[in-house]
């Protein structure tokens, strides 16, 4: 019952936060944040959990929750939680947090309806992350679609609505190709066994042949490679990143994209194996083209939210590179990849919403020379681009690592082409440092009366990201024991 | 005590810690305190355990403090190693590491990014210190990004002015070409030996894999990689000159005597490896040789005068990689230890002498200091005795030792000594030109010594291990005993042993003629048709910061420009814009006009019954 709590507790919260509008504008924000920290609180509460297997289940779970919904056609309210859903569990509601504060100064309009939104997308995300009947999982994925377009279209900034079109119609029509596989796979498991099914270890069983089987998959995958995004579905990214508000940019980076990699791991993989076999030098490609192709895209932005969005695919690429390498390094990899970038990419879009909050700018052809005006902010920034390049000591190197040695056991070649892309993140990270926070300062570039350092409080937010980094970092034994439950019974 | 080896590190790491947190926040003595303080302790701590290590007569220690990175049958460890070749570096990091702080104290006191700097140059050392600690690779690695990491930042410490940001990042990016080809070898040794830890590796690979065997040259050219980047050799040299931009003592400490020879480290810990793949080994030689001879043709013609240094680090590291590649391993980490003392001093006494002129760099606006100056003067010719291997000098020792080991290591050994040879007459020539046109001739800048107590300590310390320095014995015999056994003890001519001594002083000859007594004329000899071209080519680093410019940076950042729009993008754009028109089109049959839709329908009617008809 616990996972059911989860989510509600949300989309109460977002409901709560609407209402409390109406008492004072400054109140949905703390509503939003209590509900969060609940959330947070009862997630670290299933941790204590003995894994178990539940009888109509295989592998070991934290929380299983299966109810009726809709019978009839053999869909179920199927929840289950393991070592890799608790992750990015968490990982949503420390990032719903961050987003929280990155909101807390920037959003005064319609805060409450702002919060409802933002608590509703998480709600989604957190079904998403714990729905084993495929139905429910789309339903899901369509939950959170909504809020955050109309997040990115009421806050967004000058071109917000063609974003927020950009990104509605690139996810509705991979969500759409991705039901059709889901409906697929469950007529074919009418046909096999006399039944309609969704549920996920059911559909386990389900024998395919190759071609269709391929057929399926690539439907699944191009639901999730949308999210991810990879190369060549990635364009609505970068706009919607570019116009989206600090807390939607926090949220679709660190949180949705890592829906995508979930997915594969959860579903694309596990339900084709063989296909997803066959496909894997195909997707490896892919891989490795986004994480050269978008660094160097990155390299050229002057927009800072579109450069960091693209080092965003790039680093994605990582991901699917470990997925489909498929073993134990590899996808650990891919697992720790999609933890550290959550907190390095959203650290990062909230350093840039934060500056285009002070001078009122993304262009970073109007910045330079910022350290000495802005020393923490510095400072953090350096921190977290050097973490976005795979310094070793924090998240993303463990990952990147894992991903690349796993994935040198299939291919060397595309092993080889991928790290090429360590270089390439060195060149852009480094350029942004130069080109934002170093060299000598002019002020006649920028309006720079409110180009004031980060405040106490925001401080808080960066500190508790930049502790994660460095444990997952040092101790990643602690995320690597949580998602190794999950792959055990993968491999 | 040896238990608490994981305290050399964990001190500079506090130190940096402390700084960072207080962010510029604490009185200038206090910075001092903690930055140089932390890496005294940690050379206390180095000290004593190493000698508990040598006296209790064990070859190795370990001690593991957690798990790292487990996942399937691949793991690693925080987990440390200590052996003859540990010691050596541990004792020159912390050691020449904590006169180059002290020195720092001193020499940065004006900058208002004081405690910056000391944060740095702690995390660097706790940095160095990992990775010469470290017992597998993997760790060995994050020292390794690390040491960059600081590099870089150390570089670019002066931030207001691009030119160094530029050269901070072109040191980074190029290291880290050499870095990727690293950690490619990383994956490889894994994949083929399954496992990363440095002895358990030596000891497979000797086991699975023949002498000369495609993954043995595969995997040690990959590290080769890495090594010729943070170590300064063909084809990756052409960050360390720019890398001067930092203030000097940065350039006495990564880039002279500790981050720069991690390279060779790397070689020397991984040395089994080596000798396995023989042709990757002589590759080692070459590059070492060509390297040094090029960098040190180089030096002649610079006139900054931490550039002549650089380019002669380029030159001295190729000595280094030249005993590798014969299989002088101890030789080569003798060299390695005594260039840190020597070129330490140098570049020290070099920043006391751009201080003192107010940060005047170029050295023919110097000249005939040696009276105001003395105690830069006197560092300076006995560095540069020891750079230029006069007898009895440190250098002498190492610089031999290299030399007379590739001329007994058989094949093409006696062309990698005479190369050697000839590089050594040109160290001569540079390091004394140096010498007489700072220190010699007309006085242009008057100038008074600035320094303190704590800027001239270091600089005796120093001079004093750069005297003396070629009679310690290096506790590495345990380590390379394997390698070593190969050949017999060296019994060269009595006509080698002259000429060897004999090239450094003709070359200070050489040098004085040129440089001090004007008997010969060095201008005449730039000014005509192939010296002037010899010497365009030389100074501009041998054309290679033009050729990667044409070959790799411009084409990238035009192509990344080309592409700024994302050519992705632009084509989904067309699915749009292909709608759109669509759309535009139906939208025109909406008239309003009866007779109009009328006369559609009609049409409609035609067509369909004439395709009726005809089907």
């Amino acid at each position: 019952m616990i996972l059911a709590w989860l989510i509600l507790i949300l989309f109460v919260g977002g409901l709560a936060a609407w209402l409390a509008d109406f008492v004072d504008p400054k109140l949905p924000r703390v509503v939003a944040l209590i509900f969060l920290a609940v959330d947070g609180l009862l997630l670290l509460n299933v941790l204590g959990a003995t894994p178990f297997t539940p009888a109509d289940a295989s592998g070991e779970w934290l929380a299983y929750l299966k109810a009726d919904w809709m019978p009839r056609f053999e869909i179920y309210f199927q929840l289950g939680m393991d070592g890799l859903s608790w992750l990015m569990a968490i990982l949503t509601v420390f990032l719903g947090i961050m987003a929280t504060g990155a909101a807390w100064n920037e959003i005064h309009e319609r805060a409450g309806f702002f919060y409802f939104n933002l608590l509703w997308t998480l709600a989604g995300v957190m079904g998403v992350f714990v729905a084993l009947d495929l139905f429910l999982f789309f339903f899901f994925w369509e939950v959170m679609l909504i809020p955050m377009y109309l997040i990115i279209a009421i806050w967004g900034h000058e071109n917000k609505n063609y974003a927020a079109m950009k990104f509605f119609i690139f996810t509705q029509v991979s969500g759409l190709l991705m039901l059709i596989g889901i409906l697929a796979m469950a007529y074919f498991h009418y046909l096999q066994f006399g039944v309609f099914s969704f549920d996920y270890f059911a559909l386990q069983n389900v024998q395919l042949a190759a071609n269709t089987s391929l057929l399926v998959m690539l439907l699944f995958f191009v639901g999730f490679g949308t999210k991810l995004p990879t190369v060549p579905l990635h364009s609505w990214l970068p706009d919607a990143h570019s116009q989206a508000p600090t807390a939607g940019s926090v949220i679709l980076a660190g949180i949705l994209l890592k829906t995508g990699a979930y997915g594969l791991i959860r579903f694309t993989v596990p339900l084709f194996e063989d296909a997803a076999r066959a496909f894997a030098p195909v997707a490896m490609t892919l891989a490795a083209v986004s994480i050269l192709y978008c660094a160097k895209v990155a390299f050229a932005q002057t927009d800072l939210k579109r450069l960091i969005a693209y080092t965003s695919v790039s680093h994605m690429g990582f991901v699917t590179l470990g997925v489909f390498a498929w073993n134990e390094q590899a996808v650990q990899g891919a697992v720790m990849t999609m933890l550290a970038h959550g907190l390095s990419a959203a650290a990062l879009f909230m350093l840039a919403g934060g500056l285009q909050h002070r001078i009122h700018t993304r262009n970073m052809e109007q910045m330079g020379g910022f350290w000495p005006r802005v020393p923490r902010m510095s400072v953090i920034a350096l921190f977290f681009s050097i973490a976005a390049l795979g310094m070793p000591g924090l998240g993303n190197f463990v990952g990147e690592f894992l991903a690349l040695i796993g994935a040198f056991q299939i291919s060397i070649t595309l092993t080889a082409i991928a790290a090429l892309g360590l270089i390439l993140a060195s060149v852009y990270s480094l350029w942004v440092l130069q080109k934002v926070f170093q060299g000598s300062y002019e002020n006649d570039k920028v309006d720079d009366a409110a180009l004031v350092d980060l405040s106490r409080q925001e401080m808080v937010f960066y500190f508790a990201m930049m502790a994660g980094l460095v444990w997952m970092g040092v101790y990643p034994g602690t995320f690597l024991n949580l998602s190794a439950m999950t792959l055990g019974s993968l491999f | 005590m040896l238990d608490l080896i994981w305290l050399l590190p964990a001190f500079p790491l506090a130190g940096f810690l402390i700084l960072a947190f207080t962010g510029g926040g604490l009185p200038k003595p206090v910075v001092a305190t903690v930055g140089a303080g932390s890496i005294g302790l940690a050379f206390i701590v180095a000290a004593l355990s190493s000698y508990e290590f040598l006296s209790s007569g064990q070859t190795s220690f370990q001690l593991t403090l957690w798990e790292w990175m487990a996942a399937g049958d691949f793991s690693s460890a925080f987990s440390f190693y200590l052996d003859g070749l540990t010691v050596v570096m541990i004792l020159v990091i912390s050691g020449v590491g904590f006169l180059i702080h002290l020195y720092s104290t001193g020499y940065m006191s004006d900058d208002p990014g004081y405690s910056r700097f000391f944060a740095y140059m702690n995390l660097f050392v706790a940095a160095m210190l990992v990775l010469v600690l470290a017992d597998n690779l993997v760790l060995l690695y994050l020292g390794w990004e690390g040491v960059g990491l600081c590099s870089y930042l150390l570089i670019g410490f002066w931030y207001e002015n691009p030119a160094n940001g530029y050269a901070a990042r072109k040191a980074f990016v190029v290291t880290r070409v050499g870095d990727t080809s690293m950690a490619l070898g990383l994956f490889l040794l894994f994949t083929q030996l399954g496992t990363l830890n440095i002895q358990e590796l030596m000891h497979n690979a000797g086991q699975q894999w023949q002498v000369g065997s495609g993954m043995a040259v595969a995997a040690s050219l990959l590290l080769l990689g890495g090594a010729v980047g943070k170590s300064a050799q063909l084809p990756l040299q052409t960050w360390l000159p720019d890398a001067m931009a930092g203030p000097t003592p940065i350039s006495a400490l990564i880039h002279a005597a500790t981050m720069v020879t991690a390279g060779v480290y790397l070689i020397a810990r991984t040395h089994l490896l080596f000798e396995l793949a023989p042709t990757v080994q002589s590759l080692v030689a070459w590059v070492g040789l060509i390297t040094l001879l090029m960098a040190g043709f180089t030096a002649l013609t610079q006139h900054d005068i931490k550039r002549i240094l650089a380019y002669s680090t380029i030159s001295q590291i190729g000595y280094m990689f030249l005993g590798l590649g014969v299989g002088a391993w101890s030789a080569a980490v003798f060299h390695l230890m005594t260039h840190a003392f020597f070129k330490a001093l140098l570049f020290l006494a070099a920043g006391s002498v751009i201080l003192s002129l107010h940060h005047e760099q170029s050295i023919f606006k110097m000249g005939g200091l040696r009276k105001h100056l003395p105690v830069s003067f006197w560092s300076f010719i006995v560095g540069s005795a020891a750079l230029t291997a006069l007898p009895l000098t440190s250098g002498y020792f190492s610089k031999d030792e290299i030399l007379l080991a590739a001329l007994e290591s058989g094949g093409s050994g006696t062309l990698l000594w005479l190369g050697g040879v000839i590089g050594a007459l040109f160290t001569a020539i540079y390091s004394f030109r140096l010498v007489f046109v700072v220190f010699f001739g007309e006085c242009h800048h008057p100038a008074k010594e600035v320094s303190g107590w704590n800027m001239t300590a270091p600089l005796v310390v120093l001079g004093v291990l750069a005297l003396l320095g070629g009679w310690i014995h290096i506790p590495v015999d345990a380590v390379f005993s394997h390698g070593e056994m190969a050949h017999e003890e060296a019994h060269p001519s009595l006509f080698i042993h002259a000429l060897m001594i004999a090239i450094p002083i003709i070359g200070v000859g050489i040098s004085y003629l040129f440089f001090c007594s004007r008997t010969w004329s060095a201008e005449k000899l730039v000014q005509s048709g192939l010296g002037a071209a010899l010497h365009k080519f030389w100074f501009s680093g041998w054309g290679m910061d033009r050729l990667y410019q044409a070959v790799f940076v411009t084409p990238f950042v035009s192509l990344a420009r080309l592409n700024r729009k994302d050519i992705i993008d632009l084509l989904i754009g067309l699915l749009v814009t292909l709608t759109s028109q669509a759309n535009r089109l139906l939208v025109r049959t909406q008239t309003g006009y009866l007779r109009w839709y009328a006369a559609s329908v009609m049409a409609g009617v035609i067509i369909l019954i004439a395709i009726g008809a005809l089907l």
